[in-house]
């Protein structure tokens, strides 16, 4: 249990705003502002901002800083070139997700690992656990970064206008170093195109009051959730977990099993892939209004429970009643009829695709 | 004038004679954002009083719905079907259920509109 809240450097700013604020992963954060409809519309057309400062930073440094980036994260680090992101996993001895998060490589003895608020205690425990016998550094920077997440198709021509950075050379998941130490990537996680703003508290209040007199849309994590429902993308505790491997949530194509030297939950990984896999993270469009929650349970048509809803809502870019649900891989396939069970009914409902809405990346 | 007396999660139940109207609160209205859906029981149904009977949805949350008081439901409030954030526009007009109230003694355990205001106030 939480016995104190904590709060970012932009607390102050979301409650003058009147933003509805709500416990989240132990920080007290704004849920909404305007509204969640009118927040995620306006990331879809034009743009919005995010306080996302509760995310954790992790420097990694010294000698051997690539072959330990390699040995605790699903992705090749090897392969990486300075001023690249990368999304990836850290997983267990069983495959399964300690956290998903980004890794920033700065130079090949130098990299930021980007991870969830709520896995910060656990992942530094986590990485240091698994350094014996690799010549590296571990920081924990939580408190020196805040983070804004600038998103949507009018990101880059704001960024330049209000915040003076010019970021049009910038491709998908690269970022630039500023002189005084902010980091800009090319990521986001709304399935638009936008950037992340590494800084100091200090820099980050600047830029957000900055963004607030430019008229910018702040947004609250009610629609950070159902912009990255929308575009299929996994939120730990909900699409991923300790018990639930990268391959079961359909992530596959973000764990480089034949990386020379592997990595922690390689081999549980190896033995799942050529096993098969028996859960499988699908997509599910449900008929009628009701909206298919986190823990529903999903069945099939016997009325058989064979999994559970991740992630639901009443879709806001596509209109449908949608979730992302992980089922017996039996029943993963496009087109089968299967239940959910909302409450005291059964719900009908047919397997989709997990990508609801077609992101609008940069390349 | 009808009297209204509410639970700690936030239904009211408006009386009139052994009539009462049953809906969610302007607070929980506000808390809960535009609702997308209506979960409601079915005509005829029988509930305890504390009984869950359904849920109003939003974006954001679910919200189950408990029962004020034990009575048979008379009827279900079909304009939500279509028109669900009649709730957000009008919370007390825009009832829910009306059940036929079996026992008005059960109505002196609900608060009535200051202790609610009050309850409300010292949600953080």
């Amino acid at each position: 249990m939480e016995t104190t809240i904590k709060t970012t450097c932009l607390h102050g700013r979301h409650t003058a705003l009147g933003a509805q604020m709500s416990p989240f992963a132990g920080y007290d954060m704004p849920i909404e502002y305007a509204g969640l409809d009118t927040e995620h519309m306006a990331v879809r057309t034009k743009a919005g901002v995010f306080d996302v400062s509760h995310m954790g930073e992790v420097d990694i440094e010294g000698n051997d800083a690539q072959r330990f980036v390699n040995h605790i994260f699903t992705g090749d680090a090897s392969a990486m070139a300075d001023g690249q992101a990368l999304y990836g996993m850290m997983t267990n001895e069983n495959g399964g997700v300690v956290d998903d998060l980004l890794v920033y490589r700065k130079t090949a003895d130098s990299y930021m690992l980007v991870i969830n608020a709520a896995n910060i205690d656990k992942d530094i425990e986590w990485i240091k656990g698994h350094s014996e016998g690799f010549d590296v550094e571990i920081a924990d920077r939580c408190a020196d970064f805040g983070q804004l997440a600038l998103q949507g198709p009018d990101s880059e021509r704001i960024l330049a206008e209000v915040l003076g950075i010019d970021a049009s050379a910038l491709g998908f998941y690269t970022f630039t170093t500023l002189p005084d130490g902010t980091i800009v990537s090319r990521t986001g996680y709304t399935g638009e195109d936008g950037f992340e703003i590494y800084a100091s508290p200090g820099a980050i209040v600047a830029m957000w009051d900055k963004l607030m007199d430019a008229g910018i849309q702040p947004c609250g994590l009610g629609c950070r959730d159902t912009l990255r429902f929308e575009a299929g993308l996994p939120l730990y505790g909900d699409e991923l977990a300790e018990d639930i491997t990268p391959l079961e949530a359909g992530l596959g194509m973000f764990v480089k099993l034949d990386k020379p030297e592997g990595f922690v939950g390689s081999e549980a990984l190896k033995k799942q892939k050529s096993e098969g896999l028996k859960r499988k993270l699908v997509g599910l469009e449900l008929d009628g209004g009701a909206t298919a929650r986190h823990g529903f349970e999903v069945l099939d048509l016997d009325g058989a429970t064979i999994g559970h809803i991740t992630t639901g809502y009443n879709s806001i870019s596509v209109g449908k009643n949608i979730a992302m649900a992980l089922v017996d891989a039996r029943y993963g396939t496009l087109g089968t009829s299967l239940q959910v069970k909302i409450r005291r009914k059964t719900v009908a409902a047919t397997v989709v695709k997990k990508r609801f809405y077609t992101p609008n990346y940069k390349k | 004038m009808a009297q209204i007396y509410y639970l700690p999660t936030h239904e009211y139940i408006k009386v009139e004679g052994d009539t009462g109207f049953i809906g969610i609160s302007e607070y929980a209205a506000k808390q809960l954002g535009a609702v997308t859906y209506v979960d409601m029981p079915e005509e005829g149904d029988e509930l305890a009083a504390g009984e869950e009977f359904g849920a109003v949805e939003s974006r954001k949350a679910a919200s189950d719905l408990f029962s004020p008081v034990s009575g048979e439901v008379l009827e279900i409030n079909e304009a939500l079907v279509d028109d669900p954030k009649l709730i957000n526009n009008a919370p007390l007009d825009a009832w829910i259920i009306k059940v036929k109230i079996n026992d008005p003694e059960e109505l002196k355990s609900l608060m009535d509109e200051a202790a609610y205001s009050d309850f409300c106030a010292k949600q953080h």
